[in-house]
């Protein structure tokens, strides 16, 4: 039986070996994941598109530089992650890169917003769209660096050491930023729940 | 140890992601055991991870695959193992 990573390989080997046309399927369950990271990072769809392609036969040309000491999908994330950054700095007038420079303030309200009645939503409730339109506005307006870590760790599910790896940062401070990441879209989207959930008494008294 | 709510909180990404020691881990669900504020606000962030991570809530642009391969092919035939294919 062959696992993912050791079906990966072959692939690659082959395709280094001149079956080039098995990257089409090397790069099939990866897609979503460059977009996202993309989108992630330039914030439109239309770019996010475009770097994607760029990403990906980036990733193809380089593909004899990949040594197997981190994952594929790793490896291709980072790549993602550098396309995007790229696009930014050129969008932003290649002025001095300050993506590198953001780091989290010391004061922020990263407190989960309290509520007794989630549970009381129906799971109907989350297959709304306005929920799912709800969450990708938020999403959006995280700020970049919370943003980033929450894509990758949350939406594409890479883990904490994956995550730190691809963004070049360390396994700490992933940790802080995918926290506050979460507590802050908690906190944007329990209005909108209670506002969409059917009237309930007794949440303290609280409006909303 | 008994825990407050607040130091509760401080923990529930890391507590979802089960990262916490056993001992946190044991005060942390004693703690939401009484505590129905801790036990909806760590409902609340479940479920929005489970919306973030469902493919629906984060489409793709409409053929985006499509395009994608298409110009893929025209790289892979353009990088052709040398002039031999021509």
């Amino acid at each position: 039986m062959q696992t993912a990573e050791t079906n990966e390989a072959g692939l690659i080997a082959r395709i280094l070996a001149g079956e080039k046309e098995l990257f089409h399927e090397l790069i099939r369950p990866y897609e979503r994941k460059v977009y996202l990271t993309l989108f992630s990072i330039v914030k439109n769809e239309s770019d996010a598109e475009d770097g994607a392609q760029e990403a990906i036969i980036s990733a193809y040309r380089h593909l004899a530089s990949f040594r197997g000491d981190a994952k594929f999908s790793t490896w291709l994330t980072t790549i993602a992650i550098n396309e995007g950054r790229k696009r930014l700095r050129k969008a932003k007038g290649a002025a001095e890169d300050s993506i590198e420079e953001e780091t989290e303030g010391h004061e922020g309200d990263y407190t989960p917003a309290p509520l007794t009645d989630w549970r009381e939503i129906p799971l109907e409730a989350l297959e709304r769209k306005e929920i799912r339109g709800a969450l990708q506005v938020a999403v959006a307006e995280l700020p970049d660096i919370y943003r980033q870590v929450f894509t990758l760790r949350d939406m594409e599910e890479l883990n904490i050491e994956e995550t730190a790896q691809a963004l070049g940062i360390n396994p700490g401070v992933v940790k802080v930023r995918l926290h506050r990441a979460r507590m802050m879209l908690q906190k944007r989207l329990v209005p909108f729940l209670k506002t969409t959930a059917p009237a309930r008494r007794g949440f303290f008294g609280r409006a909303l | 140890m008994k825990l407050d709510c607040k130091h509760v909180w401080e923990h529930i990404s890391e507590y979802i992601d089960k990262t916490v020691d056993a001992q946190l881990r044991k005060d942390i669900e004693l703690h939401l055991e009484h505590c129905e504020i801790c036990s909806a606000i760590l409902d609340s962030t479940r479920n929005i991870l489970i919306l973030t991570a469902d493919d629906r809530t984060f489409e793709l642009p409409v053929g985006y695959r499509e395009r994608l391969h298409n110009r893929l092919a025209k790289e892979l035939e353009s990088s052709g193992r040398g002039s031999d294919e021509e």
